[in-house]
């Protein structure tokens, strides 16, 4: 007997998550199936809707001659048709960042329509729609006079480099670059999550004198030689994991100036405290959990006249398969990053339902001879109709209930338009809260 | 002689290098010059067999001599760069039991140890190999790294007074009353080390002679001065798996064919070759077919390599030369033999000789045999020592101590830094600073990028060819960035931002050819990555026209910080009096 609900949702990254939120706020009976970690701890913890335009659209010629969007929302309608965006439309994007705004507390950025421009730890911006607390003293419109701090031991991020590069980036203020060494250090090849702890529990540490005193007073002591007069200090994102406001008030006290984080990549702290947040919301909302195990396989009617229906998804628990049977499922397993979409010589491929991915029959055309050229499996994905449901090769819906939501989808290079959260959460909320009104 | 004579040596691949050694071993004054980095032609797009001459048994057993010849001298003067894998040479059921036996028996004539294993006993050896693998001969291949090679060969000749000019063109032969005096060249960014941003220019250097080693570009160096050296280029692709299927060379008992190799190096596994004429060293089609018969192929010895995870394939030309009266037609069918051609003797046209043909594992017999011919030229006595004396590195490899406390490193960093470094571990290792790792999958320590960069500049393809970093599975992608950093403190913005795009636009090139499955996976995380997290692909600081920062949010004010903590969403507690809500 197959274990029942309303609704199941595949995936646990922020697509799987607002899918699942945005149908139990509907008051649906949900399940979210997630495998493995999601991409999150790899990604820089900034949510971005819409960076720039796709080249050549309707929205890169009106707005901006190929520069960074001031306003997203201005640039949806003259995206691509097949855009994941014009399927849910300004509206329904506004509406998922509402839901996101209410959901992460902790993030910056939803008092304005604007972009906000961020540094990144390769020293220089990205244009983004919110960003974590800790990263808001750092924008890049912000005219203070900034000093990056990196860390001898962390190779990451370079501060003096980073802020080299900022400077050729013209921003609109002065920013230097310190390296120092962590007080107290353990080794040389510290993880993120070691410095965090350091701080979070504002552990004794050996100062450079050979005193000890807290961490965190420690780090600052060993920043203020270098301020000369900066405005706010920002340093990688290692500034606490459990209470990083903590860690940032008692630096910005003790400095007597603002202190923000600079976004990493992985593993990036800020992208493991936005799924710490997803998952507490998910909680809250009642959402059941089911982690840890791959789903593998399903079972569908024989879909008469229309489309198949799903009746049931069976996920692989130590070889044995347990069914969770649902009225309508959404898939939101990632892209190739995050292994929901797959490929092999021949053929790109959606592994779980085996639906439709367009793709040229040679492999030598998936990809662009640049690194940053215009790369086709970059778009690798699942078409959909209006209500997100994915098509198959001659335009009918794979299952009659089955929705798909985040980076499975195709149509879209969210690396070039920084676009990759927003189109999650906005596809996630769609999808969740449509596959809960088909349940009514 | 009133003053010694100076011999300027083209191309920087192994024979140049080698060549370049050896004379400023027997006193010569030497300038080498290469287009690109040393290793940039064919001698760092090979599958790096160091051959126990196994492989030529059959078809040209002087070459297999001089082959188990030189093994044994390099695994002596030049061991941090070797590994002795052994190898094998695997029967298939269909491949032929008379050809087995030519193939023991040659190597017995040669002088190459060679030991027939039974079906099961190689498997015990090599598991991965495929169940119906009947029997196969035990030769001592072995695996080496030409850019080590190389590198420690150039670094001797400037231990020994010669002059290194990497990123410098030959534009033309000078060629004054019929005889050859010298060559042009033109600096990337100026002579010595090269610096990314910085303009070069064209230098005349006069020689008392010039050697050719310039391989597959032999002919483009002949043409210069109006003689005609008719190199054929071969191309071959060499397909990188992203681990070792096999601890051992595996090569395809058979007498000639594609895929019929696999060559364990470093913490992966080489599948070659394919063997096909081309027009051009420089540009030929590297063609999807080659890759996809590396693989189906070579899965009939080793059966895993069919779903296994590929990283890179990249293509070499071989430099084939066979005197015009020849005339084979097919490239396999050409002998890897090399020609010492004297242009005095040949074309009248004193003042130069070329190098052709050849293979990498006797570079150093080769080098020789030119550069007593030079000594020949200008009645210089000096005895070769090349085979006697040891590479730098190399001087005393009895160095795998336990660096791991000494440097504070952590196994296996430890281990592979010194594995790299040989006896030059000390030199490198001993640093004031902390130490870390730079790149994770090769475990390459900043020591070792820094001394790097000492050595090469501003040129981070040039430090991976030293150190091995972004060469693992994720080809860069989360150290890129991090070798751009380790310039910093001795470039500015704009040159490190130069060569950080070089290097992400290099380690592109080779990973286009394995874009499915895994690594396909791997492309998209690095582009995310580099274009997502950093912005990379649309850089402001790259950008023609300045961003309108004004227009931009400039970050919350307190009043509508407050109003969204406060405001009807809110969920959480304010653990800071409200300001910063996390």
């Amino acid at each position: 007997m197959a274990i029942e609900s309303a609704v199941v949702v595949v995936g646990g990254g922020l697509a799987g998550g607002f899918a699942a939120l945005g149908a139990a706020r509907e008051g649906a009976d949900v399940r979210l199936l997630s495998y493995k970690q999601s991409t999150l701890a790899q990604a820089s913890g900034l949510v971005d809707v819409l960076g720039y335009a796709p080249d050549g659209t309707a929205a890169d010629t009106a707005a901006t001659d190929g520069g960074p969007l001031v306003d997203p929302y201005e640039a949806i309608p003259g995206l691509p048709d097949e855009h994941p965006y014009r399927t849910v439309g300004v509206d329904g994007v506004r509406e998922a960042m509402g839901v996101f705004d209410e959901v992460a507390d902790r993030y910056r950025g939803g008092h304005t329509d604007r972009n906000a421009l961020v540094p990144t730890h390769g020293g220089t911006v990205k244009p983004t729609a919110r960003y974590p607390a800790s990263a808001a003293a750092g924008v890049a419109s912000d005219d203070r006079d900034a000093l990056l701090v990196g860390f001898e031991t962390l190779v990451d991020f370079d501060a003096p480099h980073a802020a080299a590069h900022l400077e050729n980036a013209d921003v609109p203020f002065e920013v230097d670059g310190a390296t120092i060494a962590f007080p107290g250090d353990p080794n040389a090849d510290a993880k993120v999550t070691r410095y965090a702890k350091l701080l979070d529990e504002d552990s004794p540490v050996e100062t450079a004198t050979g005193t000890t005193r807290g961490a965190r007073d420690a780090l600052a002591n060993a920043v203020e030689p270098h301020l000369d007069g900066a405005e706010r200090v920002g340093f990688p994102a290692v500034l606490g994991d459990d209470d990083p406001a903590a860690v940032r008030e008692s630096l910005a006290a003790a400095l007597g100036v603002p202190v923000f984080e600079v976004p990493m990549g992985p593993p990036s702290l800020p992208g493991l405290r936005l799924e710490d947040d997803l998952y507490a919301a998910l909680d809250a909302a009642g959402v059941s959990m089911e982690t840890g195990n791959p789903v593998v396989d399903y079972e569908s009617d024989g879909g008469g006249d229309g489309p198949r229906r799903i009746e049931s998804v069976s996920i692989d628990r130590n070889g044995a398969r347990i069914p969770f049977s649902a009225d309508q499922f959404v898939l939101a397993t990632g892209g190739l990053v995050g292994k929901g979409i797959g490929s092999d010589r021949e053929r790109v491929e959606e592994p779980i339902f085996d639906c439709h991915v367009p793709h040229a029959t040679d492999r030598y055309e998936w990809f662009d001879t640049g690194a940053f050229g215009d790369h086709e499996f970059a778009r690798f994905g699942l078409p959909t109709d209006g209500d997100l449901r994915p098509l198959d090769a001659e335009g009918d819906p794979e299952f009659e209930n089955l929705r798909a939501a985040g980076s499975v989808l195709g149509g879209y290079d969210f690396a070039a338009e920084k676009s990759g959260s927003g189109v999650s959460i906005a596809t996630g909320h769609a999808a969740g809260a449509a596959a809960a009104e088909a349940v009514r | 002689m009133a003053s010694t004579p100076h011999i300027a040596v083209l191309g920087g691949g192994s024979t140049g290098s080698g060549v370049a050694r050896d004379l400023a071993m027997r006193g010569f004054d030497v300038t080498l010059v290469e287009q690109g980095n040393l290793t940039h032609g064919t001698t760092g797009r090979m599958h790096g067999l160091l051959h126990s001459g196994g492989r030529y048994a059959v078809s040209d057993q002087s070459s297999a001599r001089e082959c188990i010849e030189e093994n044994r001298v390099l695994r002596d003067i030049a061991a941090h760069c070797v590994e002795e894998t052994g190898g094998l040479f695997v029967k298939r059921p269909e491949d032929s039991e008379e050809y087995f036996q030519e193939k023991l028996e040659g190597c017995e004539a040669c002088g190459i140890p060679a030991e027939v294993l039974s079906g099961a006993e190689a498997r015990a050896m090599e598991p991965h190999l495929a169940e119906d693998i009947e029997k196969a001969i035990h030769v001592p291949d072995g695996a080496v790294d030409p850019f080590r090679l190389v590198v420690a060969n150039a670094a001797s000749a400037v231990e020994h007074g010669a002059r290194v000019e990497t990123h410098s063109e030959v534009t033309d032969l000078l060629v004054e009353g019929g005889q050859v005096v010298g060559v042009e060249v033109e600096h990337a960014s100026g002579p010595g080390l090269r610096v990314h941003g910085t303009e070069g220019g064209r230098e005349a250097i006069r020689a008392d002679h010039v050697v050719n080693a310039t391989g597959a570009w032999a002919g483009q160096i002949g043409d210069m001065a109006g003689v005609d050296i008719e190199v054929r280029p071969s191309k071959g692709v060499m397909t990188i798996m992203n681990v070792r299927q096999v601890d051992t060379v595996i090569n395809r008992c058979r007498p000639k064919g594609d895929a019929d190799i696999v060559v364990p190096h470093e913490t992966t596994a080489i599948l070659g070759t394919t063997d096909e004429e081309v027009d051009d060293p420089e540009d030929y089609p590297e063609e999807r077919w080659e890759v996809d018969m590396m693989i189906e192929t070579l899965s009939e010895l080793i059966p895993m390599l069919e779903g296994a995870r590929t990283i890179r394939s990249f293509w070499g030309v071989r430099p084939l030369y066979e005197p015009p009266d020849v005339g084979s037609t097919d490239p396999t069918d050409i002998t890897r033999d090399f020609f010492l051609l004297d242009h005095d003797d040949r074309d009248d046209l004193p003042g130069m000789t070329s190098i052709v043909g050849g293979k990498f594992t006797t570079y150093r017999m080769m080098a020789e045999k030119i550069v007593d011919h030079v000594c020949d030229r200008f009645g210089v006595d000096a005895a070769c020592r090349t085979a006697d004396v040891s590479l730098p590195g190399s001087e005393d490899f009895s160095v795998l101590r336990d660096y791991m406390d000494e440097f504070g490193l952590q196994s296996p960093i430890g281990r592979r830094s010194v594995e790299r470094l040989g006896s030059r571990a000390d030199e490198v290792l001993d640093t004031d600073g902390p130490n870390p790792v730079v790149c994770n999958c090769e475990a390459v320590t900043r020591a070792e990028v820094q001394d790097a960069i000492e050595g090469s500049g501003s040129d981070l393809n040039a430090v991976r060819i030293r150190t091995r970093a972004t060469m693992g599975n994720c080809q860069g992608g989360f150290c890129a960035h991090r070798l751009a950093g380790e310039l910093e403190d001795s470039y500015d913005e704009p040159t490190v931002r130069e060569a950080w795009d070089e290097l992400l636009q290099e380690r592109w090139k080779g990973q286009r050819h394995a874009l499915w499955g895994q690594q396909l996976s791997q492309a998209m995380l690095n582009y995310a990555l580099h274009a997502t997290t950093q912005n990379r692909d649309r850089d402001p600081a790259d950008a023609a026209e300045s961003v309108d920062f004004a227009a931009f949010d400039d970050g919350p004010t307190e009043a509508t910080d407050r109003e969204g903590i406060d405001g009807p969403g809110d969920t959480g507690v304010a653990t800071d009096g409200g300001r910063d809500g996390d």
